[in-house]
């Protein structure tokens, strides 16, 4: 009987062309978002554009592709750092702010020969060794003076009003962008080999997986992803104190986002992105007990809810808003 | 020389630290020939053939596929040339579904895109008897259905040489004679195969020369009833009680 049967290899369905629509539509009318925010919201919604950048980075690079990095501060600092060198050098301030995720992306490419080399546990401490050396290095540069740091002094010469427009556009262009990006890659045949190599390494080479190659590819991407928030975070805040910026609470972030929203779904670590940028906007000011707070929910959460919020609800229901996956749909039946 | 072997290995020395599980191993393959590896326990079958797929760089030896050297090439630039394998230990791409683990075979290792990636994933499927698990995830599947998705993944890379290992351990008397007429129809097709299996009234059923390893080395090859026949293999592998 098989046979006979016509077969379809199903991608999109109602509900995830819906959800796509929808999503196309809140991003315009985002995009329209200083005009009607006010300055406070507009600054907030800014920091959530760059949540949700740091949260896709990490369920791209861990979620995704297997490998759990403790470190990605490093280029959330290295992209800041970058700006700030590049500035100094007399390039146009956005244009710096631009061409740092660019740069801290190359430079990861080296790193990657190193880096993938590791494995597990061995990776993620590397990353987070990686990380401090980064930040330690970044001291040294005169231009910062150590701890003292400095400021990305070029962006006072506009007007707070502009400055505040354009930090939020540049936000949520390059959210949509990465994000964009990492939905692209993750829905090409390369987004199957990852996932292919994070479930068995040895299988996806030997079906024809080139493993170091498609690792490497997705390293970079986070990398320079984790930077652009970094330039990204640098353009809100214009100082630049290294402690802040190559400290691992970025990272805990990230875990605590992907976490809480569902590892290695799509749509899980954007809905963790507001979670957790919605603790942080009640709770945030609550100085110790915000982080022991954040510490006891993610906890609970890799407890009683191990795939996360969206995990939990595709295993249950199926559901999938931006589909990443294959179903196979059986002549008029139902996808089984 | 008129139809030279597909896969020839020379002088293959596999080491682990002081161990040594392959040692000094010549080992050929024609085209369209079926040959079957048995051997005890440890006598490193697997070894051998994670040496020919390139899972393994041997310590000493070389590996030619259709004439060139590909000793240093890697698992997956061998498999993209033809040469596919399954795993003793079934590795499944646990998270991801069944259709989805052989769509990864069919665009990598058969360099295949959209459409006609899915066609020969689930062709594949359906040769395997698979195809109606297509949606599952793969970690659900019990071990008779991993076994099955390792050969349909392997046949997903449109081989030219296929490895099998150990695939028929375990099946029922039914089973076994549906594996056997899916690996006829593969023979059909022109693709050559290395079967390592212990279940020989399954193996005989399509090889046409038998290799005995013990110990690392290859102690008896030929024509399968001689092999079989050979002291040295009763005595290091069949054991006295079996004919
Ligand atoms: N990766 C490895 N590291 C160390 N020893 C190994 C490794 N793989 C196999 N061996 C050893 O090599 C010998 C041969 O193993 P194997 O090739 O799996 O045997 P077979 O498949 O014939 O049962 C065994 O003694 C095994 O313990
Ligand atoms: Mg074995």
């Amino acid at each position: 009987m098989t046979q006979a049967q016509p077969i379809v290899v199903q991608r999109w369905n109602v509900l995830s062309i819906a959800a796509v629509t929808s999503l196309v539509a809140l991003l315009v009318a985002l995009a329209f978002g200083p005009t009607y925010l006010g300055p406070n919201l507009t600054d907030r919604i800014t920091t959530l554009f760059i949540y949700v950048i740091l949260a896709a980075m990490w369920n791209a690079l861990a979620g995704y592709a297997g490998l759990v990095s403790v470190g990605q501060q490093a280029f959330f600092g290295l992209g800041a750092y970058a700006a700030i060198r590049l500035s100094n050098a007399g390039i146009n301030v956005y244009l710096a702010l631009a061409l740092a995720p660019l740069i801290v992306g190359a430079a990861s490419f080296p790193l990657s020969a190193l880096a993938l080399r590791l494995r597990g546990g061995e990776f993620a401490i590397g990353m987070w060794v990686f990380a401090e050396l980064a930040h330690l290095s970044v001291n040294l540069d005169g231009l910062v003076q150590g701890e003292t740091g400095t400021s990305l002094i070029a962006l006072s010469a506009f007007a707070p009003d502009v400055r505040r427009a354009c930090n939020y556009w540049i936000a949520l262009a390059l959210m949509t962008a990465l994000v964009g990006l990492v939905f692209v890659l993750l829905r090409s045949r390369t987004g199957a080999a990852i996932q292919a190599i994070r479930d068995n390494e040895e299988a996806a080479a030997s079906v024809g997986v080139r493993v170091f190659a498609t690792k490497r590819l997705i390293f970079v991407l986070a990398a320079a992803g984790c930077a652009a928030a970094g330039s990204l975070t640098l353009s809100t805040l214009i100082s630049f104190q290294p402690k802040t910026y190559f400290s691992v609470q970025w990272t805990a972030y990230m875990i605590f986002m992907t976490l809480v929203g569902g590892l290695g779904t799509f749509e899980g670590p954007i809905i963790g992105a507001v979670i957790f940028f919605v603790i942080e906007t009640i709770f945030g000011a609550s100085g110790v007990w915000y982080l022991v707070g954040l510490g006891a929910s993610a906890l609970l959460f890799s407890l009683f809810l191990p795939r996360g919020i969206w995990g939990t609800l595709t295993d249950r229901f199926g559901i999938h808003l931006m589909p990443v996956g294959y179903r196979l749909r059986f002549g008029s039946g139902e996808p089984r | 020389m008129a139809e030279p072997d597909v896969l020839v290995a020379t002088g293959i020395v596999k080491r682990f630290n002081a161990f040594v599980a392959v040692a000094d191993v010549d080992f050929r393959l024609g085209r369209d020939e079926a040959v079957g590896i048995v051997g005890p326990n440890g006598a490193g079958k697997t070894t051998l053939l994670n040496v020919l797929a390139g899972t393994y760089a041997p310590s000493a030896g070389t590996v030619h596929f259709n004439g060139t050297d590909v000793t240093g090439l890697d698992a997956a630039s061998r498999n993209r040339l033809g040469i596919a394998r399954t795993h003793q230990v079934p590795r499944p791409f646990a998270n991801m579904t069944v259709f989805e683990n052989v769509f990864v075979a069919a665009s990598m290792g058969g360099e295949l895109a959209g459409a006609r990636a899915y066609d020969a994933a689930i062709e594949s499927l359906r040769l395997c008897g698979m195809l109606e698990l297509g949606n599952r995830r793969a970690e659900t599947l019990g071990l008779l259905d991993r076994k099955g998705l390792e050969l349909a993944r392997a046949l997903a890379t449109d081989p030219k040489v296929l490895l099998l290992d150990e695939i028929g351990a375990g099946l029922t008397d039914a089973e076994a004679g549906e594996l056997v007429a899916i690996i006829r129809g593969l023979r059909e097709r022109g693709i050559a195969i290395v079967w390592i299996e212990h279940v020989l009234h399954v193996l005989l059923q399509i090889v046409e020369r038998l290799v005995c390893m013990d110990a690392g080395a290859i102690i008896a090859e030929g024509a399968p009833d001689d092999v079989l026949a050979n002291p040295a293999v009763i005595d290091a592998y069949l054991g006295s009680g079996v004919t």
